[in-house]
């Protein structure tokens, strides 16, 4: 673990504080509010899903930055030991990275739907959008046996360990989000569920579904540079 | 839709309809806080029957023919993860947190309550997990509780075929639940709140666990890809943390991994899990101290910050646990700086306890021993945690029982014993009935004087040099006093173990025994002791949330008619309105 981390941390910490610190400043044992200047709490107008939404997006960020930050380190370490092979990325990753990023602007087409209220084109682009993913995580297993069929694929190569390790995790956490995706498209082709009903969910998803294209753009850059 | 709006309305809330849903299935944070706090206290008894057998081995050695070196090692190993995760995590953030957020905030439950639930199962499934160790060919673990790599899956280490298997899927199914709990927690405090609860307005245990979560979810990740890189090397044979070694006369197929990216790994979550224990203990006991001293906390701002600037800091003084792994010096004067960084609002802390006493009213209340009790020992601990933080000090001493000493003062007695002066404090709301009073004390006094009588010696031998993680000190190599020392803390340690008995007793005896508490019999001025029920009811708060108009201490409030004034008593309202069923 570098300094970097280390400094990555404070530096964070410091932004937090930093946004917190008009609201940590109150002087609790002077105010009193009187009873109708009673303030709400502080507490925002967001949904409590949006807010541990974003709260469970912190956690898969330092999940996946340590992935990361530990597929580095062992990268240095096995190059100096000469264990390290690099292998040629398959050339599937493309299209899937193509299905993926399509599979995430369908879902943001969704969201709009959800916003207007139309049930029809909420229904198809949230099926593509899943359809799409689904899509992105078969390729990844073509991808995982393209890789099994060559000679760099051996257990003591950590950098095509580090391949299945990064895509696995990665794919369990779209897994995950098709869960709520299919419940979603269940709840809606019932005839009492309206778009307007659905559109924290699919908002949600659309969130989650951008962010794991991030991720993946991340992982796969990585791939690639290494 | 604000949540305060949604859940101010008079309807029920995922209202439970059969013993099922409201006992086993539930979804009511309060049921789900003592399912925690059950299991949690069940695996650590195991813990603690596991301390027993170690000091007897250590105390008189070759006396119990039934204890091998292996199992002293798994022994060692398990009674460190279970009491650090299993326990003091699970009991602190899934016990006294589902228990206090709500209630504390103003909230009728947490806002995600099904997911509240899936935490608690998946988290006994992690302790049914670990303890299946127990149970298959080779036993648990015995590799130490940090796990290291190359011994921990290296053969000959005690569990390294099934044990330490069971214990990182274990770990990692923890994980799991910690992060649906943990999100639960961060979100009901940002979220749920009722109308005039600012932040500033918490009281320091909400901030406490709020902080103590939020280093958990961002620090738990660590020990998750720890725990998956290790199964997967010794499952499948990868090599990310197995370097090329001769095991047994034998080369297995690892070769180039780095058991030190395991360290930066373990210890990246492992330090600030001193502090995800730590941090709770030091917002209870700020509540603790000032409603048994009647005086409001000394510093309450300071207090805050110095939360959040021990959750920040404790982030980048990991490497601190690996001076002796070897590291370029100038990391090792990196991490001595930031270690001593922690100890200033750490130290501002102590302080504001102490003041918070100076002039109080101070009860002498069993919740109140412990609290003081806790500054003793924390005091203690964090003192010789100075010493550790220098390299140059540190280096010597790593291997001795100063460093076991140190740690088992500052996170092992420190937060145990704010765990029992919470138990002593909230167990009235939890039950109606206090508990009983002179058997606290016997507790108390048993334990406080026990723990010294442990830990002090144990500093002493570790100046001396004595070596730890040793099966028995019978050899030439150490002189018969050191044996002497060992066995005077047997006799201690097997002493303040029995008192515990003494505390299981009296939970169960007060249950149905204890005298009747009121609503409010501590005379508290936060929201948890003004529910309309106690204890409290599904909802918690009847048809209207409650409007909170002040802080959390106003204690001894000059001209007030009483030495306390709830937080929801609005301003002008003359005397303080005693809380349903209050025995004030």
């Amino acid at each position: 673990m570098t300094l970097t981390t280390a400094y990555a941390a404070l530096g964070t910490g410091a932004a937090v504080w930093a946004l917190l610190v008009s609201r940590l400043t109150a002087k609790p044992w002077q105010t009193q509010d009187a009873v109708g200047a009673l303030r709400e709490g502080g507490a925002t107008e967001l949904p409590p899903a949006k807010i541990g939404l974003f709260v469970f997006l912190g956690v898969v960020t330092s999940l996946f930055g340590l992935f990361m930050t530990a597929y580095h380190m062992r990268m240095l370490d096995g190059m100096q030991h000469g264990d390290w092979h690099n292998f040629p990325v398959p050339p599937l990753l493309w299209a899937n990275t193509a299905a993926l990023m399509l599979g995430s602007a369908a879902m943001q087409w969704a969201r709009a739907a959800a916003e207007r209220g139309a049930r029809d084109a909420l229904r198809l682009r949230l099926a593509l959008g899943g359809l799409l993913t689904l899509a992105f995580l078969v390729g990844q297993l073509l991808a995982w046996r393209a890789v099994s069929g060559t000679a760099y694929f051996a257990a003591g190569n950590p950098a095509v360990a580090f391949f299945y390790l990064l895509t696995a995790v990665h794919g369990l956490h779209l897994l995950g989000g098709l869960v709520v995706w299919a419940s979603t498209v269940r709840r809606l082709s019932l005839p009492d569920v309206r778009p307007l009903d659905a559109r924290l969910t699919v908002g949600l998803c659309t969130v989650y579904w951008h962010y794991l294209l991030l991720v993946w753009l991340v992982l796969f850059g990585l791939l690639l540079s290494t | 839709m604000a949540y305060v709006a949604v859940a101010d309305r008079d309807h029920a809330l995922h209202d439970p309809q059969t013993f099922v849903t409201k006992y086993i299935w539930s979804q009511d944070h309060k049921v789900i806080a003592i399912q925690y706090a059950v299991t949690a206290i069940a695996i650590g008894l195991v813990a603690l029957v596991l301390s027993v057998i170690m000091r007897l081995q250590l105390g008189f050695p070759h006396t119990f023919s039934l204890i091998a070196p292996s199992d002293y090692y798994q022994a060692v190993t398990m009674h460190g993860m279970i009491m650090v995760i299993y326990l003091l995590t699970a009991l602190f953030l899934g016990g006294f947190g589902n228990y206090l957020i709500p209630l504390m905030c103003g909230a009728r439950d947490m806002v995600f309550p099904y997911m509240n639930m899936l935490s608690y199962w998946v988290y006994l499934l992690a302790v049914l997990v670990l303890v299946a160790g127990f149970f298959l060919p080779g036993g648990p673990t015995g590799a130490g509780w940090t796990l290291y790599p190359p011994q921990a899956i290296s053969t000959g280490t005690p569990g390294a075929t099934w044990g330490i298997i069971c214990m990182l899927l274990s770990l990692a199914i923890f994980i799991v639940a910690f992060t649906m709990g943990g999100l639960n927690y961060v979100t009901t405090v940002l979220q749920a709140r009722c109308r005039g609860m600012t932040l500033m307005r918490m009281p320091l245990s909400v901030w406490g666990i709020f902080m103590a979560t939020i280093l958990g979810l961002l620090a738990f990740p660590a020990l998750f890809v720890s725990a998956i890189m290790m199964t997967l090397d010794a499952t499948v044979g990868t090599s990310f943390f197995m370097p090329a070694v001769v095991s047994m006369g034998r080369s297995p197929a690892h070769h180039g991994g780095s058991p030190l990216l395991f360290q930066h790994l373990f210890w990246f979550f492992g330090h600030p899990e001193v502090y995800i224990v730590a941090l709770p203990a030091f917002g209870i006991v700020s509540d603790l101290l000032s409603t048994h001293a009647r005086r409001h906390i000394f510093g309450y701002r300071m207090m805050v910050w110095a939360i959040l600037a021990i959750g920040c800091l404790s982030f980048v003084v990991w490497a601190h646990h690996m001076y002796v792994s070897g590291m370029n010096p100038y990391f090792g004067f990196f991490f001595a700086t930031t270690t001593l960084i922690i100890a200033v609002p750490t130290a501002l802390k102590v302080y504001n306890w102490v003041l918070t006493l100076w002039r109080g009213d101070i009860h002498l209340t069993v919740p109140m021993l412990f609290a003081i009790g806790f500054i003793f020992t924390f005091t203690h601990g964090g003192l010789t945690g100075l010493f550790l933080g220098n390299v140059t000090v540190d280096v010597p001493l790593s291997a001795t029982y100063f460093v076991v000493a140190h740690f088992h003062m500052v996170m092992g007695v420190s937060p145990i014993l704010v765990v029992f002066g919470a138990i002593y404090h909230w167990y009235p709301k939890m039950t109606g009935r206090m508990l009983n009073d002179t058997l606290g004390r016997l507790h108390f006094w048993i334990t406080f004087l026990g723990v010294y009588a442990i830990y002090l010696p144990m500093h002493y031998l570790g100046i001396l040099g004595v070596p730890r993680r040793y099966f028995a000190y019978t050899t030439a190599d150490f002189p018969a006093s050191v044996q002497s020392l060992n066995a005077s803390i047997t006799v201690a340690a097997l002493i303040v173990a029995v008192a515990q008995l003494i505390f299981l007793f009296n939970l169960a005896w007060s249950l149905r025994h204890g005298r009747t508490a009121g609503g409010n019999p501590w005379r508290a001025t936060t929201l948890e002791w003004q529910t309309p029920d106690t204890p409290p009811k599904h909802g918690n708060w009847g048809a209207k949330l409650p409007v909170v108009y002040r802080w959390a201490y106003d204690y001894s409030v000059p001209g007030a008619s009483a030495d306390f004034i709830p937080q929801n008593v609005p301003p002008g309202a003359g005397s303080p309105v005693l809380a349903h069923g209050s025995s004030a």
